[in-house]
């Protein structure tokens, strides 16, 4: 698993790349409550999960939980249809917030 | 005598740690895809195999170790039977329960997805007496 975050106007927007899996969802669960934790809007980018467990899904749900406490926004975008699968089973693709592109305002500036 | 040949399709013998789960999940796929489960299907059972490792990992075993985990597929005419047998002390299958979704936390879902992905899922006892056997299975569509 890879991931990247980057800043876009105020937001920090989280990508990870490869597989969440048990061996990695540890590292995702630390990114994400990092980013979370500086108490900016988080977005989570997951077009490049090749696959994403029960781990990977309790990490998002862990950050997410940590993001309401704090009144910020917790988002997951581009979801591919692998973890949508996912979300879907554990019934979280109607907890989780879920854009299908970065929202407007959250994009960098060109 | 069953009407359909009993074909083992996957036998895979590796030790509980996580960085085993990702070829355990290749070889899964693979052989699922050959016995005619689709792409969705193949993507769901790859899904509760796994967390089925992992549920031996973690609770069976209660961390990573070098203690083995013995996985095997067969294909049973319309069915895949899957089988973990681990070493672990017995553990109790009442205690092995999918958690309420509604109450959304971390954590709790493995057992959940293996509920939902498999027609069939029993705890047995291996035939050598110890440890526990897992058997799954799942029709194919």
């Amino acid at each position: 698993m890879e991931h990247a975050v980057r800043e876009e106007q105020g937001n920090l927007v989280v990508s990870f790349e490869g597989d969440v899996d048990l061996e990695h969802s540890p590292k995702a669960r630390e990114v994400l409550l990092k980013c979370v934790a500086e108490g900016k809007n988080v977005f989570v980018d997951l077009s490049a999960v090749s696959y994403i467990d029960s781990s990977g899904v309790a990490s998002l749900v862990e950050a997410f939980q940590s993001s309401r406490q704090r009144g910020t926004r917790f988002a997951l975008v581009a979801v591919n249809a692998a973890a949508l699968r996912v979300l879907e089973l554990a019934r979280l693709d109607k907890v989780f917030t879920i854009h299908a592109t970065l929202p407007e305002g959250t994009r960098g500036g060109a | 005598m069953p009407e359909f040949e009993i074909k083992r399709v996957l036998q895979l013998r590796f030790p509980a740690r996580a960085a085993e789960l990702k070829g355990v999940r290749d070889a899964v796929r693979e052989a699922v895809e050959g016995c005619g489960c689709s792409a969705k299907s193949t993507a769901d059972i790859v899904l509760a195999t796994d967390e089925a490792c992992q549920n031996i990992i973690r609770h069976a075993y209660r961390g990573e170790s070098d203690d083995v985990i013995e996985f095997e597929i067969e294909h049973r005419g319309d069915d895949l039977v899957f089988s973990l047998v681990d070493h672990a002390p017995a553990i109790d299958p009442s205690r092995v329960q999918p958690r309420d979704l509604d109450d959304i936390r971390p954590g709790g879902l493995g057992t959940h997805f293996i509920r939902r992905v498999m027609d069939e899922v029993e705890f047995l006892r291996p035939a050598s007496g110890r440890g526990n056997l897992l058997k799954m299975v799942r029709r194919i569509d």
